[in-house]
C-alpha cells in the first residue's frame, strides 16, 4: 500500500502518540504500537494489563464468559451470582439472535437473572441465597441446564458456586447445573473469560450426549456469536451445500447441540481468540481437527466453503460449493461492482474484539479500501502473529490465574478423523490446521498495529490519518462521529447485519457506501461558518484537548 | 412470545430477580459526575464496570460518555486498589488534564476495603493532584440500593467536598436535581429564569449529554456545573431538593456543612408537582410568578380538560425510579386515569410510604411493590392477571408490551431504542404537555388500530 507515500512517517506517528504520557506508561505503550511488516512480523505487546487511567476500550472477564460465550444459547438459565448491575448490562445488549422452532421451546434470551447480592449476603456468604435462586429457576422453568457466574465480590468472599452447582445439580436429577469463576479481575480484559467459559463448556456440557449425529460432512462452527443473524446466512449456505451443522459455539445454539458436538468430524473457527481453546481441546480428546475460517467477505466464504470440501475430500461436495458459488457470486459482483467507484480508494480503521479486525479486513479489501491501522482490544500475540509464535509467548502472572485444563484422549470416543499425513497433506494444499496465520501477515507494509488502543490514541490516529471510516464499539461511536467521521460498530453492527456470507457482504458494502458517502458529513458547518472559514477562520479537524 | 416462560401463577421469590428494574449504584454516580464541568469520572474496580456502564449511557443518549477505571487485576484485587488509582490519577491528569476527577467505588473496591479518603489524601500529598485540580469521591458499592443512591451518593460527595461558606450569602437558590435528563435540567434553568430567579443547578448534564454536531470532539463540553458555582453552593440562601431519594442527601449535607436550609419537593413531572415547584420558588426567592408561566400551566389545563374523554379509567402499569415515579402516579391521577400495578427494584421505606400514602388517598386498590424482586417479571405476571391499556418504562418494557399487545411509552432510564428523552423534557409545565401527547397519540393510535371500520373516527 501506499501508507508511507500518503501519510507520515509511522514511526514518527507512534511517537506522537506516546508522547503525552508519563514515562512509564510511555515505555510500555510503545510495545503495543507496531510499525507492520507483514515478511518478519514484529512482536507485538498483547494480552497484558491496561493502564489504569488512560481510557481503555476493554471490559472484563464476566463479559468475555457470560456475555460472548455463553450468553447466545438459548435455552440454559444463565444465574448471575452477585450484585444487579452485572446481569443487567448483559441483558440483550449483544444481538445474540436465536430462533426456536417452535413457541413451545425453550428461549431464555430475553431473560435476566440474578441473585441480586445484598451487603448482608457480601458479609455472611451468599451461597445460600445462590441455591434459593437456583431453585426458584428450577421451579419455574424446569430448563434443562442452569449456569452459574460469579462476579467480583463472589470469589472474594468465597462462594463456591461450583459446589453449590454440584449439590443443585445433584439433588435435580434432570436438570445440570454448573459453574463458572469468572469474576471480572481475573486476567487482563474479555480474553480471561472465554478462556473460562471453553474450559465449563468443554468440562460440563460436550460429551454428554452420544447420539451419533446424522449426515455425510458434519461440523460444529466455532466462534459465531449470531450477532445481527450472522449464524443464519451461515446456516443458509450450509444448507444450500450440504454440509451438516452438529452445533455452533454459540449462536442459534441449544444445549442439546453442544452436548453432541463430539459427534461432528470437523471443527471450523471464526473466532479465533473466544474459542481456540475448544478446538484444541477437542481434538486431544475426541480427534476431531479444527481449521480457521472466515465467513466475513464474499471471496473469504467462498474460500472457506473451498476449504472444507477440501477437508472432507469428497468431489461431489467439491462441485456443490462450486455450484453454489456459482449461483451465489454474481449477485454480489453487481452490487460490488455498481459500488466500488464511491469506496475505491478510501481508508479504514478498526480497532475492535480479538478477530474482527483481522476479518472485516477482508470486506474492506473488496470494497477496495485500505486498512492503515488496525488492532484488537483484548487479543494475544498469536491473533496478530500466529500461532507460530505461541511458544514463545510468556506466561505472566495474569495469564496463570487462568485455569488450563488437562486434556487427554477419551478413551472410549477419541478417534482421529484424519490421519496425520493426510493432516500433513492438507496443510500442504493450504489449510490451516489447527493453525492460525494472524491478521499482520495480511496487513501491508507500514500499516500501523496498535494492541488495546487507548481513547487519546484513537482521537491522535483519527487527527493524523484522517480515515474515511474508523471501526470500534458503542463507546467509541459518537466521540468519532463528533470529528466528522463515521463510525461503523463491529459489535452491535449499529443493529444491522447479517455482515456474513455472500448475503452479509452485500449488506456490509451498502452500509459503508451510505456511511462514508452520507450528506450528513457535508452539513455540519452552518453556512455562515462556511463563510467565515472560506475568510481562513477554519482550523478542521482536531481534538479539544490536544493545545500545541 | 418473547416472554414465553413468564407465567400468569405469582409465586413469591427470595434469591432469584428475573428482569430487574434496577441496576448498581456506580452508573449513577458516573452520570451525575458528567453534570459537572470539567470532570472526568473515574471507576475504582474492574475495567468491565467502567466498560458496561459507559456502553449503557452511551446508548441511552448516542453521545460520547469519558470515564476512566482503575483497571483491577486479581493482583489488585487481593492487595487493594491504592497502587491502581495512583497510577490511573497520574495519567489522567497528564494525558486528559480534566479540571476534577470524580472517584466512585465498585463492588469489588467495597468488598476489599478500599478507602477512597485515604487514598485520595495520600494522591494529594504525594503530589499527584496539580495545582487548582480535584479529585472527589464517593462511596457506591452495587450490594446496596440502587443507581438511584449511586446518583445520590455521588451528589452528596459533590456537595460535601466542594460547597464553602465564606459568611457572605449569595442571592441565589440551590438546585439539587434528582435523576433526570439534560432536557429537564434546561427546562429547570429556563423556568428559573422566567420566574427571574438566579439558581445554581448541580449536578446539569445539559449541553454535556446533548452537545451539537460541530465537526470537533470536545472532551469536556461547555456544560455542567463549574467548580465555583459548587463552592458558591454553600453560601446560598436556600436549597431545593428535587426527588427525596435521589437530591435530598445531598440538600441534607450542604445543610450541615454551610448551615444552608433546605427544603424536598417533587421532581416536576405532572401539573400539582410543577405548581409545588413554582410556588415554592416563588416564595423562597419573594417573587410573583409571571403571566408567561400561568400561560403555559392554562394551556396543559387545557389540554386536560379537552381530552378528558380519552384518559378516563384508562389502566396503567408502570416501572421505574421512585423520584420519577412518584410525581408521574400523581399526574395519571389528576388526568383521571388508573395506576394499576407499579414496580421499582429501588429499595427503601421512604419511597414505600410516600407511595403507599399517595395511593392510599387516591388509588388503594393499586398493586405497588419496591425493593428485593419488585422487578419486571413480577409486573409481567401482575399484567396478565390483570391487564392494562398502557404499559410506561423503560426500553425493557417493550418486551412486555408486545407480548401482552399493550401500548408503550418509554419514560425512565435506559432509553436505548428511541431518541427524544435529552431534548425534550418531561418537567414543567411544558414537559408534562408532551408527555399527555405522547400518552394520548399512544392511546388513540391503538384505538385507530383496533376500531372496527364502521367506527373508525376521523375527527378525535
Amino acid at each position: 500500500m501506499e501508507a508511507n507515500k500518503i501519510y507520515p512517517d509511522p514511526l514518527q506517528v507512534r511517537e506522537e502518540l506516546i508522547q503525552r504520557y508519563p514515562s512509564k506508561v510511555a515505555k510500555k505503550r510503545a510495545k503495543s504500537i507496531i510499525v507492520n511488516d507483514p515478511e518478519i512480523i514484529p512482536e507485538v505487546q498483547a494480552n497484558v494489563r491496561t493502564v489504569p487511567g488512560i481510557i481503555t476500550q476493554r471490559g472484563c472477564s464476566y463479559a468475555g464468559c457470560k456475555g460472548v460465550v455463553l450468553g447466545p444459547t438459548r435455552d440454559i438459565v444463565n444465574i448471575v451470582h452477585g450484585p444487579i448491575g452485572c446481569s443487567f448490562y448483559a441483558w440483550l445488549t449483544r444481538r445474540n439472535q436465536t430462533r426456536t422452532e417452535s413457541l413451545m421451546d425453550a428461549n431464555y434470551i430475553p431473560y435476566c437473572f440474578s441473585t441480586d447480592m445484598q451487603e448482608e449476603n457480601v458479609v455472611f456468604g451468599g451461597e445460600k441465597k445462590l441455591k434459593i435462586a437456583i431453585q426458584e429457576a428450577y421451579d419455574l422453568f424446569h430448563p434443562k441446564s442452569i449456569a452459574i457466574f460469579s462476579t467480583c465480590p463472589v470469589g472474594l468472599i468465597g462462594d463456591d458456586v461450583h459446589a453449590a452447582s454440584k449439590e443443585m445439580r445433584e439433588k435435580f436429577g434432570d436438570c445440570n447445573v454448573f459453574g463458572f469463576s469468572c469474576e471480572g479481575y481475573r486476567g487482563v480484559s474479555q480474553s480471561a473469560g472465554h478462556h473460562i467459559a471453553n474450559n465449563g463448556v468443554f468440562k460440563h456440557m460436550v460429551g454428554r450426549n452420544n447420539t451419533p449425529s446424522e449426515g455425510k460432512f458434519k461440523l460444529n462452527l466455532l466462534g459465531e456469536y449470531n450477532i445481527g443473524g450472522d449464524a443464519f446466512e451461515i446456516e443458509r449456505i450450509f444448507d444450500k451445500v450440504g454440509i451438516t451443522l452438529v452445533s455452533s459455539f454459540s449462536g442459534n445454539s441449544t444445549v442439546s447441540q453442544i452436548e453432541n458436538a463430539h459427534t461432528a468430524d470437523l471443527n471450523v473457527i471464526l473466532c479465533h481468540r473466544s474459542i481456540n481453546y475448544m478446538g484444541d481441546m477437542m481434538e486431544t480428546k475426541y480427534g476431531i481437527p479444527w481449521m480457521k475460517v472466515n465467513f466475513v467477505g464474499a471471496e473469504s466464504t467462498a474460500k472457506s466453503l473451498r476449504k472444507i470440501a477440501e477437508y472432507f475430500g469428497d468431489e461431489e461436495l467439491k462441485a456443490k460449493v462450486e455450484e453454489v458459488i456459482a449461483e451465489e457470486m454474481p449477485r454480489v459482483k453487481a452490487i460490488i461492482e455498481e459500488i466500488l467507484p464511491r469506496t475505491t480508494g478510501k481508508t479504514a480503521m478498526l480497532f475492535v474484539g480479538g478477530s474482527r479486525a483481522h476479518h472485516y479486513q477482508d470486506l474492506f479489501s473488496e470494497l477496495g479500501m485500505t486498512t492503515v491501522a488496525a488492532g484488537y482490544e483484548f487479543a494475544h500475540r498469536d491473533d496478530y502473529e500466529g500461532r507460530d509464535v505461541l511458544p514463545k509467548i510468556k506466561v505472566d502472572a495474569d495469564s496463570k490465574n487462568i485455569e488450563e485444563l488437562k486434556v487427554l484422549p477419551d478413551p472410549e470416543l477419541y478417534n482421529p478423523r484424519k490421519t496425520e499425513a493426510e493432516l500433513e497433506a492438507l496443510k500442504e494444499k493450504g489449510l490451516e490446521i489447527n493453525g492460525y496465520s494472524g491478521m499482520m501477515k495480511q496487513m501491508t507494509k507500514k500499516s500501523l498495529v496498535v494492541d488495546d488502543l487507548s481513547h487519546y490514541e484513537s482521537e491522535k490516529l483519527i487527527e493524523i490519518y484522517k480515515p474515511d471510516i474508523f471501526c470500534a464499539g458503542i463507546k467509541e461511536k459518537y466521540v468519532v462521529q463528533k470529528m466528522g467521521i463515521p463510525l461503523k460498530q463491529l459489535h452491535s453492527y449499529d443493529y444491522g447485519g447479517p455482515y456474513t456470507g455472500f448475503e452479509g457482504a452485500v449488506n456490509f458494502y451498502k452500509d459503508i457506501d451510505r456511511m462514508v458517502n452520507n450528506p450528513v458529513w457535508k452539513l455540519i458547518k452552518a453556512p455562515w461558518q462556511k463563510a467565515a472559514a472560506t475568510n481562513g477562520k477554519s482550523k478542521g479537524l482536531e481534538a479539544s484537548y490536544v493545545t500545541q | 412470545m418473547l416472554l414465553r416462560h413468564t407465567s400468569k401463577e405469582v409465586k413469591e421469590r427470595e434469591g432469584l430477580t428475573i428482569n430487574p428494574a434496577k441496576t448498581c449504584q456506580p452508573i449513577g454516580a458516573m452520570y451525575a459526575a458528567l453534570g459537572i464541568h470539567g470532570c472526568l469520572p473515574h471507576s475504582h474496580g474492574s475495567q468491565g464496570c467502567c466498560s458496561y456502564h459507559r456502553s449503557t449511557l452511551t446508548r441511552h443518549y448516542k453521545e460520547p460518555v469519558m470515564a476512566a477505571t482503575s483497571s483491577f487485576t486479581e493482583g489488585a484485587s487481593v492487595f487493594g486498589g491504592q497502587a491502581n488509582l495512583l497510577a490511573a490519577i497520574e495519567t489522567i491528569f497528564s494525558v486528559y488534564e480534566p479540571d476534577i476527577i470524580a472517584v466512585h467505588s465498585t463492588c469489588l473496591s467495597e468488598t476489599i476495603g478500599d478507602d477512597l479518603q485515604q487514598i485520595t489524601r495520600k494522591a494529594r500529598d504525594d503530589g499527584k493532584i496539580p495545582e487548582g485540580k480535584h479529585v472527589i469521591f464517593a462511596s457506591t458499592p452495587s450490594f446496596i440500593g440502587s443507581h438511584v443512591t449511586g446518583y445520590s451518593n455521588m451528589l452528596t460527595g459533590i456537595a460535601e467536598q466542594f460547597a464553602v461558606s465564606t459568611g457572605a450569602k449569595k442571592n441565589q437558590i440551590n438546585i439539587i436535581a434528582g435523576w433526570m435528563e439534560p432536557s429537564d435540567m434546561r427546562e429547570i434553568k429556563l423556568l428559573s429564569k422566567k420566574l427571574g430567579i438566579k439558581i445554581v443547578l448541580f449536578p446539569d448534564t445539559s449541553d454535556v449529554l446533548d452537545a451539537p454536531q460541530t465537526g470537533k470532539h470536545v472532551f469536556y463540553p461547555k456544560g455542567g456545573t463549574t467548580v465555583s458555582e459548587l463552592q458558591s453552593t454553600g453560601d446560598s440562601l436556600f436549597s431545593l431538593a428535587l426527588g427525596s431519594i435521589s437530591a435530598e442527601p445531598a440538600a441534607i449535607a450542604l445543610e450541615k456543612k454551610c448551615k444552608v436550609g433546605f427544603e424536598t419537593l417533587d421532581i416536576p413531572i405532572g401539573l400539582t408537582a410543577t405548581d409545588r415547584f413554582i410556588m415554592k420558588m416563588s416564595e423562597v426567592a419573594n417573587v410573583s410568578v409571571p403571566d408567561e408561566i400561568t400561560e403555559e400551566r392554562g394551556r396543559l389545563v387545557d389540554v386536560m380538560a379537552d381530552m378528558e374523554q380519552y384518559f378516563y379509567g384508562k389502566r396503567v402499569a408502570l416501572f421505574g425510579d421512585p423520584d420519577q415515579l412518584l410525581p408521574l402516579t400523581e399526574f395519571l391521577l389528576d388526568l383521571n386515569m388508573k395506576p394499576v400495578h407499579i414496580v421499582s427494584g429501588t429499595p427503601g421505606q421512604r419511597f414505600e410510604k410516600q407511595m403507599r400514602q399517595l395511593l392510599d388517598q387516591r388509588s388503594p386498590e393499586t398493586n405497588f411493590r419496591n425493593g428485593l424482586q419488585a422487578d419486571m417479571f413480577l409486573l409481567h405476571q401482575w399484567m396478565k392477571n390483570d391487564p392494562v391499556d398502557l404499559l410506561i418504562g423503560n426500553t425493557y418494557g417493550k418486551y412486555m408490551a408486545r407480548d401482552e399487545d399493550v401500548p408503550f411509552i418509554r419514560f425512565g432510564f435506559p432509553i436505548l431504542d428511541r431518541i427524544g428523552h435529552s431534548y425534550f423534557p418531561n418537567v414543567g409545565y411544558s414537559g408534562s404537555l408532551r408527555l399527555v401527547e405522547k400518552i394520548l397519540s399512544a392511546l388513540m393510535d391503538r384505538q385507530d388500530r383496533d376500531a372496527l371500520e364502521e367506527k373508525f373516527e376521523l375527527v378525535m
